[in-house]
């Protein structure tokens, strides 16, 4: 390495973003993926977005084809996937197309030139070339031919043409290694693993890998490649990983299924993008864990009533269309009074709406969507870490108060990544799953006067035989009735259980700032990351603006109209139409400011800091 | 049968309830309910290890009349729940109790499925071609041309077949009963007791309200002879009062027929032996309509196959023999960092 080179010299960052975009086909997300664990396991804090399409392989070349992946790491604390990107490796010109509204202003753009020849250019809708004119004059842009560097640096391990060009997404990782000075063995170890039984195309990966880092220790002072460094994040001491929110989830569940002591049986269907989670349960065969993949959604939730009802949890996952198939059999395991957790992956609606695309719009249908009066708790998580939390709580109010719980988790925790500080399961708190097998003066619905939970007494108890089902019960003695005054004390009794929660879950807390300031901005879901840092500039500026993030979205906790009501002026940001904003209202009478964002992309911290502004601006 | 010696042994009496059975006076569920008590009493049953599952309908309020665990689930899920309730613990009984429009029509993907899965249960499903708890609509077992509330002009869609739905979705154990056949359906229902798997036993009830008397043609006692055969393995396919009767096959035209012994040169040698094994044989029997042929009942199908409850379960043994369920060592697989 040539020292006295001013482009090998390392400029100190706080926190870079990075976007990798190419062809579905191109290996982006593996790329985004693996840069992502060695930029974890050198310390830094950081936080991920893939951003693909829906099609598994849409045509090459075009600008709906795009597949994405944005890292946002810094020596700082980072909780969101970065407004935008710094750097964008577009590996074609539809990548180009679609990434480059988004970059930062003056950010740099390595694109592979090789691919930007007349057919890409006409798929990505360019009727000249973009690195030829002046359009991209605002960015520094540095041209490489990737396609080309890597046909050579392969050239030795005689792959077919078409193989060969597939390991230009390592060339370019060991560009990118060499940029923020990243140790290239995790990936080699890693290459080495996957492709242990086609050890030529290791190899070959390994060799592009390393040219693109040698291309840049080559790189001269005139080029627009620079080194960074970016230092370690202070964390606390403890052993790390990353997670993203739906492996998260699936260990969540697992946990709270061992520490209650509950064996866990989940019934799903596949959907995007709650199907990883069908997956990672499914790898827990060891633990006792029963997956079920059933012959639909619907099939999927009874399954889980059925197992819940035979005396293990039973858990159901799917996404918004899917959850809207459970609806019914959700209302049975409400009149039945049965423990049943349901994860909702929210993604972009109505209908098949934007499937690999993040939106928090079936609020309402998790707390208002059935039939009937017809409650159930709702939980939210706001990370993919926080997704291990909310599945052991989900196990332990379902079990506790025998009742569903709806899990809303979304496409962008699901997939998101982050740095999570390992817990020891010998640690957590462990919770005491009631069975009941006492026959003295039992019937099905003899309530705990403390909880309200009915009695759970399961099949293959002697003296506890019992019949349930979706008509209502009488309440002495869990019979069929259709007395009327029994319908309307069962009615009461099933809000209160649920209401009654409120006195078993943490009171609201204002996770920055101060109760009773000028502004406050709540929020649930995966809106977390981007309205901390928004409150945290906000604050910065001198703007007396708070942070209050709802978990508890069912039901709400019981100090949270008093805090909500000790601020001036609230907004309520969310990624839908208002549907927390009606909630709080209709509860409070809250008169809150409706911040919305209905794109399929998650809210940047700008679009936040400017509402902060305003809004803060209206009052003086 | 499965013979057990148990101290003291129920009656069928042991297995009612104390609810007031609320079918309409006459209908053929309350022979039905008496068939499976004396079944459960006959093949030793315990009340705690057997659950009882239904979908909705007049047929589903039948958990509520059997003193075992029981589940009154939603439209036509029955076969889904029951498979969650067999999952989870596969030392239960389960019976599954389901309509001709609970089991064929809302929830005809459910009973597809449980029947391909071979999950290790009991299904019956009563047929009376007819939708009894919504007040008479026609199914999708009504006779083409049925008249009802909601086709006044008559049904034109083709009905379906409950047991050919059946073979078709892969079922290994199709067996027949009639509401009232005290004697036959108990014997049915322990077969199917004893079979390993998704066991499916149709049986024709007589609905007296909306469809009265749609199964007379072969379900009258004194016609009975002449119009039912009660399937036996290993024995000949004979009926008939006077057992002059029986059914043949016809090579020319690959199809069975019923002839007299005696008659156009049949002799007792030419009468097809059942054989519940095989699935052509079962599916041309499932097929044969009265009055042209008699109805066959009994256990027309049956093999041993492994269930998907046995399947899943010694999966997660084994795992659980190989691997090791330390949570902890299980989240610090792969690449994991440490924070001095």
């Amino acid at each position: 390495m040539n020292v006295q080179n001013p482009a090998q010299d390392f400029d100190e960052l706080d926190s870079v973003c990075v976007r990798f975009a190419g062809d579905s086909g191109d290996g982006m997300q593996l790329t985004g993926t693996q840069f992502s664990v060695v930029t974890a396991l050198e310390g830094s804090d950081l936080s991920t977005f893939p951003d693909f399409p829906a099609e598994i392989r849409a045509p090459v070349g075009t600008t709906f084809g795009v597949s994405a992946f944005q890292i946002n790491f810094g020596s700082v604390e980072v909780s969101t996937a970065g407004d935008e990107p710094d750097v964008l490796v577009a590996m074609n010109p539809a990548a180009l197309k679609v990434s480059l509204p988004g970059l930062r202003k003056g950010g740099l753009i390595i694109v592979d030139e090789g691919a930007f020849n007349k057919r890409n250019l006409d798929k990505a809708g360019y009727f000249d070339n973009p690195l030829e004119n002046d359009s991209l004059s605002d960015y520094q842009i540095q041209k490489l031919d990737i396609t080309k560097m890597t046909l050579e640096s392969v050239k030795d391990f005689g792959l077919g043409n078409k193989d060969a060009v597939r390991s230009k997404n390592m060339w370019t990782l060991g560009l990118v290694l060499w940029m923020f000075g990243r140790p290239r063995k995790p990936i080699t170890d890693w290459l080495e693993e996957k492709f242990k039984k086609i050890p030529d195309v290791a190899q070959a990966n390994i060799a592009a890998l390393n040219a693109g880092h040698a291309y840049g220790e080559t790189v001269e002072a005139s080029s627009n490649l620079h080194r960074y460094h970016i230092g370690k994040h202070k964390e606390e001491p403890g052993e790390y990983r990353t997670v993203n929110g739906n492996q998260a989830l699936a260990w969540g569940l697992l946990a709270g299924s061992k520490l209650g002591e509950i064996p866990l049986m989940l019934g799903s269907y596949p959907i995007t993008p709650a199907s990883s989670l069908l997956h990672a349960l499914s790898s827990f065969k060891e633990f006792g864990v029963i997956t079920f993949q059933a012959e639909d959604e619907i099939a999927a939730i009874c399954s889980a009533i059925g197992a819940s009802f035979a005396g293990s949890l039973g858990v159901t996952s799917s996404s918004g269309p899917g959850i809207a198939l459970k609806t019914e059999a959700i209302g049975l395991a409400i009149s039945t009074e049965l423990p049943v957790v349901i994860i909702d992956i929210q993604r972009a609606g109505p209908s098949t709406g934007m499937p690999t695309k993040t939106e928090q719009s079936d609020l309402y249908q998790a707390v208002c969507g059935r039939n009937g009066d017809a409650p159930v708790v709702v939980l939210a998580t706001s990370n993919p870490q926080d997704c291990f939390d909310v599945g052991i709580e989900a196990v332990r109010l379902a079990t506790k108060y025998m009742t569903p719980v709806m899990v809303l988790s979304d496409g962008y925790i699901a997939n998101a990544s982050e740095p999570w500080k390992l817990p020891d399961i010998d640690k957590l708190e462990k919770f005491q799953v009631n069975f009941c097998t006492n026959p003295e003066g039992f019937h099905p619905f003899k309530r705990d006067p403390l909880t309200l939970a009915r009695a759970w007494a399961k099949p293959g108890t002697p003296g506890t035989l019992h019949r349930i089902g979706g008509i209502e019960k009488s309440y002495d003695s869990g019979h069929i009735s259709y007395d009327p005054a029994n319908h309307q004390k069962m009615t009461n009794i099933r809000a209160e259980k649920i209401a009654n929660i409120a006195n078993d879950i943490s009171e609201q807390s204002v996770s920055q700032g101060n109760e009773g300031s000028k502004l406050a901005v709540v929020g649930w879901g995966s809106t977390r990351g981007a309205i901390h840092q928004a409150v945290k500039r906000a604050r910065g500026e001198g703007i007396d603006v708070s942070h209050v993030h709802i978990g508890n979205i069912w039901p709400l906790p019981r100090n949270l109209e008093t805090l909500l009501k000790s601020f001036d002026k609230v907004i309520i940001a969310e990624m839908n139409n208002g549907q927390m904003n009606h909630l709080l209202r209709a509860e409070y009478l809250l008169d809150a400011y409706s911040l919305t964002k209905i794109t399929g992309q998650p809210f940047k911290i700008s679009e936040i800091l400017e509402c902060i502004r305003v809004q803060a601006g209206e009052r003086s | 049968m499965n013979e057990q010696t148990d101290v003291k042994k129920l009656t069928f009496k042991d297995f009612e309830t104390d609810q007031e059975v609320r079918w309409c006076p006459g209908c053929g569920d309350y022979a039905i309910l008496k068939a499976v008590q004396m079944t459960l009493a006959n093949i030793g049953a315990t009340p705690e290890n057997t659950v009882f599952v239904s979908g909705i309908g007049c047929s589903s309020r039948f958990p509520y009349y059997v003193e075992t665990y029981g589940f009154h689930t939603i439209h036509g899920r029955a076969p889904a729940v029951a498979t969650g309730v067999k999952l989870a613990n596969p030392d239960l009984d389960v019976w599954l109790v389901t309509g001709d429009g609970d089991g064929l029509s809302i929830g005809g993907n459910h009973m597809l499925h449980v029947l391909r899965r071979n999950v290790n249960m009991q299904i019956m499903l009563f047929n009376n071609e007819i939708y009894g708890l919504t007040k008479g609509q026609y199914s999708p077992t009504s006779k083409l041309g049925t008249r009802s509330p909601s086709t006044p002009y008559g049904s034109v869609d083709l009905p379906l077949s409950p047991c050919a739905f059946a073979l078709g979705a892969g079922a290994r154990f199709v067996a027949r009963g009639i509401d009232t056949g005290l004697k036959e359906l108990p014997l049915t229902l322990a077969r199917a007791k004893d079979h390993i798997g998704a066991s499916f036993v149709e049986i024709f009830q007589n609905c007296i309200v909306f469809n009265d008397k749609t199964f007379e043609g072969f379900t009258l006692k004194k016609e009975a002879a002449n119009t039912q055969i009660y399937a036996e393995h290993g024995k000949p396919l004979i009926y008939g009062k006077d057992r002059d009767k029986g059914l043949i096959f016809n090579r020319d035209k690959f199809a069975i027929e019923a002839a007299v012994i005696g008659e156009n040169g049949v002799t007792e040698e030419d009468v097809l032996i059942h054989d519940e094994t095989n699935k052509v044989l079962a599916q041309m029997l499932v097929e044969l309509k009265s009055p042209e042929f008699p109805v066959v009942c009994g256990v027309i199908y049956c093999v041993e196959e492994e269930s998907y409850d046995h399947a899943v379960h010694k999966q997660i043994e084994d795992a659980k023999k190989n691997g090791n369920d330390d949570f902890n060592a299980l989240i610090r697989k792969g690449r994991t960092w440490t924070v001095e």
